[in-house]
């Protein structure tokens, strides 16, 4: 279709980037009725040049997040639908033992995320689907039968016309954004080589150059362009009498972070393997300027030298052949992230700048149809938490941090991640005010928010001998990696006794003003018109009533409310209210996270410690549960609120960042006499948190499930209305689909006799080693694992079908390739360690 | 054999306009020689010898000699200096490295380079070697100590025939160059290259400065889309005369 000829001065959105994503998302948003949209390009249609452009266009949908294997699913199912995908199947080979127990992890993701055509293949097998392998150098493979090749420019082409036939959108190629208009902090217009056009929504999809785009309104796309080098050989004499693109399976070999694939009568030979090589995106020449196009780099020989020896290596029957040629290498770029996911949503900068950007071909149409049901119905089918680019804090938006883990994060692309891996660079940014005394104590630190936060301490190993026999130790490296026994020995301290927990990481924002209490209404499900004092922990729902976060709500004051969420979604949390504050300023949210520490203190003797420090009633009944108040330590004014995510008794303390250091020597010092122990995260987040059965966002809450499902559902509905309300009421009254139950293993014994201990995100199936699969598709999954070192069991969360969420259901957890007994313990939320919570209301 | 940027996008100059800006191009050999390279592979191949790659050019001119070896040179001497040489003071550096490599029966050079285009440097080099030389050849036959040499001209073809030892230049079009395979590009790595460092004499040509030349404007005009332009594209044919 030509494009028309003159530029609208006005539009109701207006996408920049006519690559996979920006055609992708016009498509779907002019089928969800939107009209008046603008497409631009700076580059020429069908290819302008971008990443789209050289992509490899293969896809392998199995991905350990869950998020991205939906993304790529659905994106699949678009291809297919679209006529442009051509399945060839796929095999990932090992050439070590560890990579073939990773395979088997793909298998369990596979089976989790409900993708069936999986297997583990043989060395024989694998050579049978793909005759040019030397079979000799690995062990086995994973195969996937739908794995295959899409045309994502023919793709992008239909969505781009399909919106255009239907006259909701024009196109203009060749057109380069020169600026960004931004009024009192939204958008309000965009300026262009053709014209400017007035609108109030402009969405960057400039894959390696949307960085640049989003800083002409003042925005930051934390993304780098990195370089992936590929190679194309042939004419390959064993493919001479194929017909159409693709006929042999795609091989990943894993261990030399490199593909290959035929394409015709070639063999492209890919890698990831090579040292991290990093652009700017103002480095990029213009397309003019480029010998091929902007985004194909000139060739950097020396850094694929170990890739040829690689490739040789597996297939030698094809590449030992001197007259296969190589014929076209180039340094192709495309996007990183700082943890490797997609930058997707409205910038938290500036209102109506969104982002859609370090999108792969893979997951391009899911999310472009991800993004306009967001823009749209302001949620998508398919929960993008991990994508939201308001996840960032400012320390992470850095070119700096985004470069450091771009580089770490780029030679992990076919890695064996651990799901408790850690980053090794740009660490130390952010150090709680007890950082040197938990150095000190031989904390372990692992990053949460980019702060450091003590998962175990070192000084603590003398409570192994204490504990003994109770304290399950680990044989199997896996599960031993990124754990220590001592976790679990800080957990028996703290239930014996007592323990201080570093929740520095929380992030901590105010709602004030006139009307601080409509928003925090609107946004919370629970009931916040409550006395001043009163902590209120409450899901926050989407509009379809699934969950969108999940937090604690301090009322401080008559206007006054103290936000306390997760670090890890805290500035997502922090824009969504943001975003439901009313327009005029009448409620106002500031961030605090910098300036309030907390130190978490529970178990039996905590009252008793605290007591000695302050003059203040901290009875029972003088201070109950679920209150908050300022009490006296010594010279510190300390903001004390009685929760527990752990099940004891005990205070969240708060105290200005300066005086955290302070504080903790006061309770450090108070506590010594009761045996007080420093605890990390590994209990509070995993061991304290399981045996009370207590829900994460991220784990157990998400967009793919509902409060009634996740047993959250006490109490009546408020009166107010809230986000989600409609919804949340009709869950009430229907039956749930499946039901959030806690499990216990019964037998960790595998098949060499070795004790495993899963670790999350393993497929629950039925007794015969049957998937689990709900009304609604969804297949049974472990949301958390973690030990129980109070009920001496391992704990599984999971989400069960209603006629297997029965207490004493003998079920099968797969753990890398074996099963293993569970029980259903609990089929709601009643804990499985002092199930009364006589403890946490002591 | 000279390293030379690859051009294919706007060419664009350093803002002091001494040189050509390379920061978004590759390098490679200079398309000349890479045919010179390819026809000595051959002549190597069909009767035995050696091929023996030279380039004068900046450290990392050695990826280019690795190219020549991936196309089946057998080694590589790299006079490693990173000035820009004029023709004259290029030719003289090459020939005291050729007299080291006596008896040889052929010098391929590439008619002129991709960068400079001076045209000189094959010239110089036979003249200082006391040799006879052809230039220009799209067309070369080695046999029985003679070179037959033939060159393009707008009539048909020159033939020279002239015995060997001699010096030839060869432009691009000469034969279809190989793809390196990848073997050959990893046997390529394990082959000496000889690097000697060396002084560049004081210049006797002094750069004013580069001007990017304007290009034949219009290469491609759009005469239509789909059936509609049919008309047009007929009336085009008709006058080329193909309709």
């Amino acid at each position: 279709m030509t494009e028309t000829s003159s530029l609208p001065t006005t539009a109701r959105a207006v996408v920049i980037g006519a690559g996979i994503v920006g055609n992708s998302l016009v498509g779907q948003l002019a089928q969800l009725g939107w009209t008046d949209l603008v497409l631009l390009d700076k580059g020429p249609l069908p290819n302008p040049g971008g990443s789209t452009g050289h992509a490899s266009n293969f896809i392998f949908p199995v991905d350990h997040s869950k998020e991205m294997t939906q993304l790529t699913l659905d994106s699949v199912r678009q291809y297919r639908e679209a006529g442009v995908f051509t399945e060839s199947g796929g095999i990932e080979v090992a050439r070590t033992p560890e990579r073939m127990q990773e395979l088997q992890r793909r298998m369990s993701s596979a089976k989790a995320w409900g993708i069936d055509d999986v297997s583990i293949v043989t060395p024989a097998e694998v050579k049978e689907l793909v005759p040019f392998v030397d079979e000799s150098v690995i062990v086995g493979g994973f195969y996937t039968k739908s794995v295959g090749i899409v045309d994502s420019l023919r793709f992008g082409t239909i969505m781009r016309e399909r919106a255009q036939e239907q006259g909701a959108l024009s196109v203009f190629a060749n057109t380069e954004v020169l600026g960004i208009d931004v009024e009192h902090g939204r958008v309000s217009g965009i300026r262009t080589s053709r014209g400017d056009i007035a609108t109030e929504l402009v969405v960057v999809c400039c894959g390696v150059w949307s960085p640049k785009i989003a800083r002409m309104a003042g925005a930051t796309i934390p993304l780098t362009p990195a370089v992936h080098q590929m190679i194309d050989v042939g004419p390959v004499p064993h493919f001479k009498d194929t017909k159409g693109t693709i006929e042999f399976p795609i091989v990943r070999d894993m261990d030399t972070n490199m593909y290959e694939r035929q394409d015709g009568s070639g063999l492209e030979i890919g890698s990831y393997a090579h040292r991290p090589i990093l652009h700017e995106p103002e480095e990029i020449p213009s397309n003019e300027e480029a010998a091929l196009s902007p985004t194909e780099f000139p060739f950097t020989e020396r850094d694929f030298q170990q890739q040829m020896e690689d490739a040789l290596e597996l297939i030698p029957d094809v590449l030992n052949d001197e007259s296969v040629g190589i014929k076209y290498a180039i340094n192709g770029l495309l996007s990183l992230t700082p943890d490797g996911l997609p930058l997707l949503g409205e910038t938290p900068e500036v209102k109506g700048l969104w982002s859609a950007a370090a999108v792969w071909v893979k997951e391009g149409p899911g999310v472009g149809r991800a993004l306009a049901e967001w823009m749209t119905n302001g949620e998508s089918e398919i929960d993008l938490q991990s994508s939201d680019i308001a996840r960032f804090y400012e320390c992470q938006r850095s070119k700096e941090h985004v470069k450091a883990r771009a580089a770490e994060g780029f030679n992990k692309t076919y890695g064996i991640v651990h799901p408790a891996e850690q980053w090794d660079s740009n660490r130390r940014v952010r150090l709680s005010p007890f950082f040197s005394r938990e150095q000190e104590l031989g904390a372990v630190f692992f990053e949460a928010a980019a702060w450091e936060r003590p998962q175990w301490y070192e000084s603590n190993a003398p409570l192994l001998e204490e504990y003994g026999d109770r304290i399950n130790r680990r044989e199997a490296e896996w599960e031993s990696r990124w754990w220590s026994p001592i976790i679990n020995a800080e957990h028996l301290a703290m239930r014996d006794r007592a323990a201080i927990f570093d929740l520095t990481a929380f992030c901590i924002f105010d709602v004030v003003g006139p009307a601080a209490l409509e928003t925090v209404q609107q946004v919370s499900m629970r009931q916040m018109d409550v006395a001043n004092g009163k902590v209120v922990y409450t899901p926050v729902l989407s509009p379809s009533g699934t969950f969108k976060s999940d937090l604690t709500v301090m009322r401080l004051g008559e206007q006054q409310f103290r936000v306390v969420t997760g670090g890890a979604h805290g500035m997502a949390d922090l824009k969504w209210y943001a975003d439901h504050a009313p327009a005029d300023g009448s409620a106002q949210i500031t961030d605090l996270t910098s300036a309030w520490t907390t130190l978490g203190l529970w178990g039996p003797r905590a009252r008793d410690i605290l007591a000695s420090l302050t003059p203040d009633d901290v009875s029972h009944e003088g201070f109950p549960f679920g209150t908050c108040r300022t009490v006296e330590i010594d010279s510190l004014r300390v903001l004390a609120s009685r929760i527990s995510y752990v099940g004891e008794l005990g205070w969240e303390l708060y105290v200005p960042m300066e005086q955290g250091a302070k504080l903790w020597d006061l309770v450090w010092e108070a506590g010594e006499p009761h045996g007080v122990v420093p605890a990390g995260i590994g209990v509070y987040g995993t061991t304290g948190r399981l045996e009370k059965c207590y829900r994460a966002f991220g784990f157990e809450l998400d967009a793919d499930y509902n409060v009634v499902e996740a047993g959250m559902a006490w109490g009546k509905v408020k009166t107010p209305d809230f986000v989600g309300k409609a919804a949340h009421v009709e869950h009430r009254e229907s039956e749930p689909a499946a039901v959030l139950c806690t499990l216990t293993v019964d037998d960790h014994t595998s098949a060499d006799g070795t004790k495993r201990f899963m670790l999350g995100r393993e497929p629950v199936l039925s007794k015969e080693g049957k998937p689990l699969v709900d009304a609604h598709g969804r297949r049974s999954y472990v949301t958390s694992a973690g030990a129980g070192p109070s009920i001496g069991k391992h704990i599984l969360l999971s989400y069960l079908p209603p006629e297997h969420a029965v207490v004493g259901e003998e079920l099968r957890v797969e753990f890398l390739g074996e099963h293993y007994p569970v029980t259903v313990a609990c089929n709601d939320s009643t804990p499985v360690f002092d199930p009364e919570n006589a403890r946490v209301k002591a | 054999m000279k390293r030379v940027p690859i051009t294919g996008g706007k060419m664009v100059l350093t803002p002091d306009e001494q040189a050509i800006e390379t920061k978004h191009l590759g390098f490679t050999i200079s398309p000349h020689e890479e045919c010179g390279v390819e026809e000595a592979v051959r002549i190597v191949e069909s009767q035995g010898g050696e091929v023996v790659v030279l380039t004068l050019g900046p450290p990392e001119a050695e990826e280019q000699l690795r190219e020549c070896m991936a196309l089946g040179a057998d080694r590589a001497i790299h006079l490693v200096s990173g000035e820009e040489w004029d023709a004259q003071a290029t030719a003289s550096a090459l020939v005291d490295a050729i007299r080291g490599e006596e008896p040889f029966d052929l010098i391929v050079l590439g008619n002129e380079s991709a960068d400079a285009g001076n045209y000189q440097v094959g010239i110089r080099v036979a003249y200082a070697l006391g040799l006879p030389v052809v230039t220009g050849l799209k067309g070369l036959t080695v046999a029985d100590g003679r070179a037959r040499c033939e060159q393009e001209v707008a009539t048909g073809r020159d033939v020279y025939d002239v015995a060997l030892p001699a010096v030839i230049t060869v432009k691009e079009g000469l034969n279809l160059p190989r793809y390196p395979s990848v073997p050959a590009k990893l046997r390529a790595n394990r082959k000496p290259v000889d690097a000697r460092p060396v002084e560049r004499p004081a210049p006797k040509l002094e750069k004013l400065r580069l001007v990017v030349p304007e290009g034949s404007r219009k290469q491609a005009e759009i005469l239509g889309e789909g059936a509609a332009a049919a008309p047009r594209v007929v009336e085009v044919m008709q006058q080329l005369g193909v309709a």
